[in-house]
Order: structure tokens, then sequence, then C-alpha cells
């Protein structure tokens, strides 16, 4: 007869224990909104996101912890959305949208402006951190192209003036 | 008496400036002391005159288009409340051709309505669909919608009340209903105004779905990009459980139907069906091999219905109407209306609903009243990223599932991009592949490998490197997409690619624009 193996009694180190007080209820409040739920994780990943503005990677392993998942299943949703971030973003998001649709009406042309402009690439966030930069396909403003979203708020036929005049607008919505 | 303001609160109207026109008309309106009811409307679906402004006559709603902020103070001064001359006036909305010579069947009150009354719903036809579905067994339900000839509306066309009958059929103690609102493709926007402008009708359509198929949960997928058309739809929802339209009692039936909208995070791929349910149930939004039918096992291993939105939105009105009046609509074997999109580089651009049949070309010129440019329209994109490039020659193509899979196109979602003389053909041709590599889920190694490779190769022919050697390669590798990628993206992505260079081969052949050490060498 086998001799059953000695048990090692492991270490268990309550995830997440670097993350700021603030982020961690926010993780918690997440995961209790969303008890329950079946297939919880995109919703809890929406309300980290929208409570903290980012998922932060140490929340990763409470999420895990908590949903009984592996943390390379947690991390492989994050890699997989293009929504979601693991970097905070500047304070206000520029969502540019690069589609067909678009393209038909100067998007390439705007595009080039746009990085220009704000001196930065897409996935970029500007040096005063005041905008970052997305790429998105398709706004479902189609017939109004070319459509760029600050934050939640749609503008269509927009141009180099007119793009200039939102970020102004962005700028003051802050003050 | 107060008098009925409509300005659109459809996502597309705010991004004209509709919320400022909305909030100057509510200022000059009590400061002149009139009595002004103004009521945040989807929109009519003619986008080159929103802001919209209507008003609400004896003589029927009177539409001032487009108006800014700053033309309202004149709006008052020309007596607007009372259909008053202006230089922006258009008259009856209903008879402004557009608009009129349309058959609106899903989109019947989209802009007419107040989107979240329910009365209004109720008022124009609303829950009369449902009514009769209560009164039906399953089967018959399944039958109506099956004799409707209604095909599934997100692209694949597939007979909706064949999907419905197996999932019927499914044995399950749980089966879902779930719609895909994950409208990614560029140049379509009708789930987006349907959702903003008659959210009732979706969860109507869903809701009967339900009944038919024997499933108490529905799930609506919708994408993140449309924030307002989460906020009218979580509004709704609201509204119809505080009804008993939803819940554990249906219109009082005793029957049960619950209903949730779950929010995707920006992947393309999770409009397809099998990536989305995966999606839902928490995981990376990766497709799935087919068998299984989602019918069969679909959501969380169970029977599921998955159908794009405006497929369910028409279903209420065939259960009210009859199998037979959807079916009179339409040629051949595509029934009843499709929403068309107008978008890109059009003129008038925005929803055209229309009987199948029409041809692509009254619906550029007539409708579309040609490029906004002005200049020639060169090339047409129908159907998303994944559909054909379509030359002038094939403007007479009529509207219709068979019509379009005869010239190697498709009618996809309904969405029809116009670009002029102006566009670079074999750039168009590069980003199809560009964006099949950005949003490929990875899963199988044609789509994955070779949408990064199909990028490489058409730089490699734009710089004429190789270029007819290269070339054979292209027709090759889209050969392997077309026929060994598990789904519709790395599937399709080769059909906007050949369409380009077989229609547009002079954009192949230009004199190269780079130095052949810019784009790498191979």
């Amino acid at each position: 007869m086998r001799k059953t193996a000695e048990r090692i009694p492991l270490k268990v180190e309550m995830p997440g224990s670097g993350l700021p007080a603030d982020q961690k209820h926010a993780v918690q409040a997440a995961l209790d909104a969303n008890r329950g739920v079946a297939g919880a994780l995109l919703p809890i990943l929406h309300a980290v996101q929208d409570a903290i503005g980012y998922v932060p990677p140490g929340a990763v392993p409470i999420i895990a912890h908590d949903l009984n998942l592996s943390r390379a299943e947690v991390h492989g949703m994050l890699s997989f959305y293009h929504y979601f971030r693991t970097q905070p973003s500047g304070r206000h998001i520029v969502y540019l949208c690069r589609a067909e649709a678009c393209q038909s009406m100067g998007a390439r042309e705007l595009e080039v402006k746009v990085k220009q402009r704000l001196g930065i690439d897409f996935h970029e966030t500007t040096a005063d951190g005041a905008f970052t930069l997305e790429p998105v396909y398709c706004l479902g403003n189609c017939a109004c192209a070319p459509s760029v979203m600050v934050d939640k708020t749609l503008h269509g036929r927009v141009d180099v003036e007119r793009f200039e005049a939102l970020l102004v607008e962005a700028a003051e919505a802050l003050k | 008496m107060s008098t009925t303001v409509y300005v659109s609160g459809d996502a597309s109207a705010l991004a004209l400036g509709a919320d400022r026109v909305a909030r100057a008309i509510a200022a000059h309106a009590s400061r002149n002391g009139a009595d002004v009811r103004i009521v945040r409307n989807g929109s009519r679906g003619m986008f080159w005159l929103e802001p919209l402004v209507e008003v609400a006559t004896p003589a029927g709603r009177i539409g001032y288009g487009p108006i800014l902020e700053k033309d309202v103070a004149g709006l008052f001064a020309a007596g607007f409340l009372n259909g008053g001359a202006h230089g922006r006036k258009l008259g009856k909305v209903e008879s402004i051709d557009y608009f009129g010579k349309q058959e609106r069947l899903t989109f019947a009150r989209v802009g007419l309505t107040d989107p979240l009354s329910l009365d209004d719903y109720r008022v124009h036809g609303g829950l009369t669909g449902l009514r009769r579905a209560l009164e039906l067994a399953p089967a018959d339900i399944v039958k109506i919608v099956t004799d409707s000839g209604l095909r599934g509306r997100g692209g694949a066309a597939f007979p909706a009340g064949i999907k419905w009958n197996t999932a019927l059929g499914a044995q399950s103690s749980q089966k879902y209903i779930v719609c895909n609102a994950d409208e990614g493709d560029s140049g379509t926007f009708s789930d987006r105004m349907l959702i903003e402008g008659d959210p009732f009708v979706l969860i109507e359509g869903m809701t009967i779905a339900g009944l038919a198929v024997g499933a108490t949960q529905g799930y609506i997928y919708l994408r993140c990009e449309y924030p307002h058309a989460h906020k009218a739809l979580l509004a709704a929802l609201a509204s119809a459980y505080a009804n008993n339209i939803l819940g554990d009692d249906v219109l009082g039936s005793g029957k049960r139907f619950d209903l949730e909208v779950r929010l995707g995070a920006g992947a393309y791929i999770c409009g397809e069906e099998t990536s989305l349910l995966d999606s839902l149930e928490g995981k990376r939004g990766q497709v799935r091999a087919k068998p299984p039918l989602p019918a069969i096992s679909g959501l969380f291993g169970q029977p599921t219905i998955i159908n794009n939105v405006i497929t369910l939105a028409s279903v209420p009105i065939i259960l009210d109407r009859g199998a037979q009046y959807y079916r009179d609509f339409g040629m051949g074997r595509s029934r009843g209306t499709l929403p068309l999109q107008l978008a890109g580089n059009i003129k008038h651009g925005g929803l055209v609903e229309k009987a199948f049949g029409l041809t692509l070309r009254e619906l550029l010129y007539d409708y579309g009243g040609g490029s906004a440019t002005g200049r020639p329209i060169r090339a047409v994109q129908v159907g998303g990223p994944l559909g054909a490039y379509l030359p002038e020659s094939q403007f007479d193509t009529p509207i219709d599932y068979e019509a379009f899979a005869s010239i190697r196109g498709m009618l996809g979602h309904g969405g029809i991009v116009a670009f002029d003389d102006t566009v670079d053909m074999a750039q168009q041709a590069r980003f199809a592949m560009e964006f099949c590599a950005i949003e490929s889920c990875g899963k199988c190694t044609p789509c994955r490998i070779g949408s990064t490779r199909g990028v490489e190769v058409i730089d490699r022919i734009i710089a004429d490197h190789s270029r007819a050697t290269n070339t054979t390669l292209l027709r090759d590798l889209c050969d392997t997409m077309v026929n060994g990628s598990l789904c519709a993206l790395g599937g399709l992505t080769p059909f906007p690619v050949l369409s380009a260079l077989e229609h547009f081969p002079e954009d192949f052949s230009r004199e190269a624009p780079l130095p052949l050490s810019a784009v790498g060498g191979g």
C-alpha cells in the first residue's frame, strides 16, 4: 500500500493585499453587486472600471479568488476586450472612429491631424494628463461621419476645426 | 393648451446638437410664457435634417430642420408653434418623399412616439402582438413566424422560424432568448436607432420569443459603444417590469419572462453568435465550433434562440398583423422589409425601411441624393466591413439576399457605405485585413495569422514589390481564409479584399508611393 504523502501546509496569502483601500472597496462592491449573477465576470469588470477608471492589476487576484477562477482567466478577459484598460487614462478619453463609413468622409486624414494635435499615438495619454486617445470601430453615427466620442458624448461631422472646439469644451467642462 | 414640440433624443441627433436645441426651445418658451411640452422622440432617420424640430399642429406634425441652437430665436419669431413660415420649414414630415415613400413596419413608431411612454406605445399598436401570442400555443407562434418568411436580420439571413422550431423541440428545463445588439458593422445603426427610438418593441418581441419556445430568461447583449441606447434600454426595462410586461406574470397571464441587458466591451467578434454566448458566460469572446447549434446547446449549454435586434423587433407586427401581411412585402425568398442604412459619403444619409426588391441605385440616388461631396460615387460597401466593394456597374442589383449572393456580395445587416472617386481601393483592401487582424478572436489560424500576412502582402503589392507574384499569393491567402476559417470574420474578410482587386485593379497598380524599405522586404 502506498504511503500517503505528507501534506505540506501552504501559506495562503489573501489576494489583493497591495491594492489601496478605496480601490479594494470598489472591487469588493463590484463583486457584491453581482453575487449570484450568471456569467458575472464581464459585469464585474465593467463595474470596477466604472468605479476606478481602469481595472488595476491588483484587482485580478481578488476577482479570481472570489469567482474561483484562475488569475490567467481574469487576465485573459482584460487582454481580450479592447474596452478594458489596466492603466489609468487621462481626464478625458477621446474615441476616434477608424471604420469605413468615417473613412469615406476623411477619417484617415482626421486621424493624422488629431495625433499631431495631441502629440500622441493611439492608446497614449497627453503629457498633461488631459486626453487619452483610443481608436474605435464604429459608433453607430455613420450617416454623420466622421465620428468622435469624448467620454460618453458623441459628436458627428467632425473636422479639424470641430475637433479643436471639442478639446476646448472638454477642458472647460472640468472647470 | 400646451403645444407639443418634438426634438429627437437619438444619439446621432445629439451628436449634431439636439440637446442644446431642446434646451434653447425650453428657455425661450418659458421667457415668452409659451406653454410648450418637449418630447424627446427617436429619429425619423433623415440625418441631414437633424436636429429636426417638429411641432404638433391641427394640420399634422410640421418639421423644421436642420435647426441649430442659434436658429431657435428665429423659430419663435416666425411663429413655429403654429406652423409659421421659416427658411428651414419642411412642411408635414410624413409628406417628405424620403420618409413618405418608405414602408415602415419594424420602425413604425420610431421618431413618431415618445420612446419611453408606454401609453404612446399602446396607442400606436404596441402590445397587440404580445396579447395575440398569449392566446396561442407555442407551436402556433412559431408557425406564424415561419410562415412570415422572416429571416435573420443580423446578416446570416437564416429563417427565424426554423431556428425557433429547433429551440421549441429541444427538451430542457431552462431555455434562453438572447438578443444580439452588438451592432459592430461600420455603416449600420438600425439596432441603435430602434433601441433608442422604440425600446418596448424589442422587449415585446423577445417576450413573444420566450413564449414561443418556453424560455423564461432573456439577455440583450449591447455593445458598450452605445451609451445612449444603454440608457434607453435600462429605462424601458424598468418600466416594463413596473407594468407587468416582464416578470412572473406577463400581462396577467401567469407566464414568466425575465430580461436583462449586458454590456459588451469593444470586441467586434462578439457580434458572432457563438462568441457572444461565450462573452455572456463571462469568458473571452471566442468562437465555438458548430454543431452543436445554439438552438440545441447555446448559452450555458442550454437551448437558446439568438437573434438580431431587428429580427426580434419585427416579430410583434407579424403576430399583430399576421404572417401573410408581412410576407406580402418583398421579393423572391427575401420577404418583408429591411431597414437599410445609408452611410458614409452620401448626401441624404439615414434610415430607409423598404420592402426587399428596390435597387441599390435607387437607394444611392433617389433616397441618398448622391455623394455628400458632390463627386461621383465610385464604390459602395454593402453589409459592413466583411461585405464586398461594389462598382457602379453593379448598382442595379436589387436588395435581395440571393441577388447579392450571386454577385459575391452580401446584404448583411443592411448597411450601405458610399465612397466618392477620391477613395484608394488598395488602402480599403488593406484596411479589411488590418481590421480582421485587430478583431480576430485568435481561435483559428487562417483568421489570426492570415489577416496579418494579408496586410503585409497588400503592402508589398502597393509598393510594387514582385507585384504579380504577391497578387497571386494574396488570392491564395484569401482562398485559405475563406475555406479554412471557423467563422464569418476570417471567412468573409477576403470578400472586400478580392472585390477591390477585381473591380478596381488600377488602384493596385499605381506607381509605388514608398520605397520598398519602408514596408519591409519579404
